[in-house]
């Protein structure tokens, strides 16, 4: 809106609002002083707003003079000069700005995860604290702990498993809809408001790692009219699938994954890939990545199968504690 | 001359003469009608509560919809055998056979597409398909050779109606009057004009060309659906042809069920004899022979090696949860019906009807073994949730939802042989040297 509209605008209004004042008992005699004193209301209301608004508006001028210009970088690739003044953020919504942000994700990192198995002791609280924070039911598990024993000669033990967020992901690839979508930081992400629930990912996954909302989900009211943050996925949606997000949303605000913080046993390094640099949850010690995965001799899960995944796993040697099993780990008839 | 038009007539009439509104017509409609609408009271149970009514949860997350959306597509496949590989090659004693298999074709090919939408678990949102619709994804390739194949098996349909059309519209004064101006839109106008019918034969023969890659991708991609994945059991590159030839020996039974129906109930024994039940015995030997020896390639292959994974699963079904229904139908359901169908006797078309109904139900579990087995099994194990996540049983409501797509299929073929004739008339007259065709 340019300056010069102001007056012209602000004056009818001004004179309709005074002329719309309470009627006169007596129309013929008040109304001819009224109109007089209304006129000269009117003007000198006028005529200030008119000062002001050219006051101000040499202001804005002669502020402009020295505003700066900004050399930009134009949708069809030309450059242009702008002043700096002119440069508007353009408006989106809280949902949009959100949904930009979860495909783009965070410049200049590639996060990655250390599992140390020897360390894990079923504690479960990295599942606990993932299904709060995402809104799950206690059968969904974006995390688990899994008990695993390659065959009957060698030692069983507790293997967390998240999603791996492969950098080669299967069920990225048979998505018919880019509704499950691989970040260039590492994490693969699901947009539920986009997510048909076909459920070939689910077909696709070597690693079980993901779920669908067979059902209303657990916060379906409670939830329903917050922005969809695609970062944490939630609100969780009826016939969509959900997922572990490598809690992208604690990643933007620097701090480490739900279940990374939440585990009591250190079992947990998350880092940057590019800094060489991972941070045990419990500890907080932070080590280089690449003397912990070659002196400790990491693996991954399934490798075979092209996946690459992001989730480096140090194998359960030298544990300071026997292997206790669980009993819930057996799905039983009821 | 007046000898040929006499058997011309005869003809006509024995070949429009169930084109009737009967009680039996009503009776079974009603039926279907009032079954698909129970079916389909499950279905907007599945709408409001989600996919939970099923018995599918994360683990075996495919189970019937998508084991019996294989399966129509397999059977729709058999429209292809017949009127394209078979007409195109010469053979003579299909005609009263190509258009059963085209009905059946097209029938089934448009209630896979729907079989598919009852798997969604958010149905609401299919237009995203076409919106976001990625290429790299095996559903986008399948969505687009299925409607293409629909489309074209249509077409198929329709363009060798349309003389026959013309012919009905003269022999049923007895159907209502809307009826009867259907069939007057329906024939297109068309006369018996040699320029009339060499577009058609020609637009025919084009048809019958295209629907054979087509065909053959439908059924291949939808393979791929499965094989495209890590998961052992599925990653096998035996899968397209494998998933093909299974495809003849779904639609080969389907078209002789449906061949004894019509001759029985459309009296039509002059037209479809012994002798077409014969040779679709015979053909259908010579597929399930294929069949067969795919199969072996499929199961003998891998529990040679016994692969740590292969091995779960291969003992699954020769031993395990699945082997009655495994044994069941590659026994029952493949071998005992080929050495069965070896047998002149066994051709006739009593013994060929219940033959081809132990075919088609074993067809059907088929695709349930090739489905979901392999699902309980995943690379790694299933703990800390409820059974019915690591075991999966079909639910009631899944059940019925998954007999809507039957009855529909039904209704389709009923509609279709009923208002037009099953056995075509001009076709048959050419055949009988009533009608000259140049070529």
């Amino acid at each position: 809106m340019t300056m010069e509209e102001h007056p012209k605008n602000e004056q009818p209004q001004d004179s309709q609002h005074n002329q719309r004042n309470p009627e006169p008992e007596n129309p013929k005699q008040v109304s001819r002083r009224k109109f007089l004193r209304n006129i000269g209301l009117i003007g000198a209301g006028a005529a200030a707003a008119a000062a002001a608004l050219y006051s101000g508006d040499i202001f804005e001028k002669t502020k402009k003079k020295g505003g700066k210009k900004s050399v930009l970088l134009t949708q069809d690739n030309k450059l242009v000069e702008v002043d700096s003044l002119e440069i508007k953020a353009l408006e989106k919504s809280p949902e949009q700005q959100m949904q930009l942000r979860g495909r783009e994700g965070i410049p200049g990192r590639r996060w990655i995860w250390v599992i140390d198995l020897s360390k894990c002791r079923n504690a479960r609280q990295c599942i606990s604290a993932c299904q709060a924070a995402h809104h799950l039911r206690p059968d969904q598990f974006h995390i688990n702990t899994l008990q695993m024993q390659e065959n009957p000669h060698t030692p069983s033990f507790h293997m967390p498993k998240p999603c791996q967020h492969c950098d080669n992901p299967p069920c990225v690839a048979v998505c018919p809809v880019d509704a499950t979508f691989k970040r260039p930081d590492g994490p693969v992400l699901i947009d539920n408001e986009r997510c048909i629930g076909c459920r070939f990912c689910i077909a696709a996954c070597p690693y079980s790692a993901r779920m669908l909302n067979w059902s209303k989900p657990k916060f379906d009211e409670q939830d329903k009219d917050l922005p969809y943050n695609i970062e944490l996925n939630i609100p969780q949606r009826i016939g969509t699938i959900t997922k572990c997000l490598m809690s992208s949303d604690r990643l933007r605000e620097d701090k480490l994954p739900y279940c990374v913080s939440a585990c009591p046993n250190g079992v947990y390094y998350f880092g940057d890939e590019n800094e060489d640099a991972v941070t045990n949850g419990t500890t907080k010690e932070t080590v280089r990545l690449s003397t912990l995965l070659s002196e400790n001799g990491a693996y991954q899960l399934l490798p075979e199968l092209g996946t690459k995944p992001r989730v480096y796993y140090l194998p359960p040697k030298n544990r300071l504690f026997p292997f206790e099993p669980s009993k819930d780990a057996e799905p039983k008839k009821t | 001359m007046d000898e040929n038009n006499t058997a011309l007539n005869k003809i006509t009439e024995d070949l429009t003469y169930h084109i009737r509104i009967t009680r039996g017509f009503k009776i079974w409609m009603g039926f279907l009608i009032i079954g698909l609408c129970i079916c389909l009271y499950a279905y907007t149970l599945q709408l409001r509560y989600g996919l939970s009514v099923a018995g599918i949860r994360d683990y075996v997350s495919w189970g019937l919809y998508i084991s019996n959306f294989v399966f129509f597509v397999a059977t729709s496949l058999i429209g292809m055998l017949i009127s394209g590989v078979l007409s195109l090659t010469g053979i003579k004693w299909i005609t009263p056979v190509a258009r059963i298999a085209e009905i059946i074709a097209v029938a089934f090919a448009a209630i896979a597409g729907l079989v598919i939408i009852m798997d969604m678990g958010r149905p609401d949102r299919l237009t995203n398909v076409f919106i976001y619709g990625r290429f790299q994804s095996p559903i986008l390739w399948d969505v687009t050779v299925v409607t293409t194949y629909f489309v074209l098996s249509a077409l198929l349909l329709f363009l060798t109606l349309i003389s026959d059309i013309a012919w009905v519209h003269k022999k049923t004064d007895h159907l209502p009057g809307w009826v009867k101006k259907s069939y007057s839109v329906l024939s297109l106008n068309w006369t018996n004009t040699p320029e009339k019918n060499r577009i058609i034969r020609r637009c025919v023969r084009i048809l019958l060309i295209l629907i054979i890659p087509c065909a053959l991708a439908i059924h291949t991609v939808t393979s791929w659906l499965f094989a495209m994945t890590t998961r052992a059991g599925w990653d096998s590159t035996l899968f397209g042809p494998y998933f093909v030839t299974g495809a003849f020996v779904s639609g080969g039974s389907a078209v002789i069920i449906a061949m004894y129906f019509f001759q029985k109930n459309y009296k039509l024994q002059n037209y479809i004899t012994n002798r077409h039940f014969n040779n679709m015995g015979k053909l259908l030997v010579l597929v399930m022979l294929v069949y067969l020896y795919f199969n072996i390639n499929e199961f003998l292959v891998p529990a040679y090696k016994l692969k740590t994974a292969e091995a779960i699963n291969l003992h699954d079904l020769f031993s395990g949860r699945f082997a009655l229904m495994f044994w069941a139908v590659q026994i029952g359901g493949l071998i005992l019906p080929i050495i069965l169908m070896l047998f002149r006797k066994m051709r006739a078309p009593l013994p060929m009807l219940i033959i081809a109904l132990a075919i088609f139900i074993g067809s059907w579990f088929k695709r349930y073994i090739i489905v979901i087995p392999v699902q309980e099994h995943p690379y790694l194990p299933i703990q800390y949730v409820p059974y019915n996540f690591k075991v999966y049983t079909p639910t009631l409501t899944e059940i019925a939802i998954t007999l809507s797509s039957f009855f529909l299929a039904l209704i389709i073929i009923t509609m279709l042989s009923k208002f037009f004739p099953v056995v075509p008339i001009r076709e048959t007259a050419v055949e009988r040297g009533l009608i000259e065709e140049e070529e």
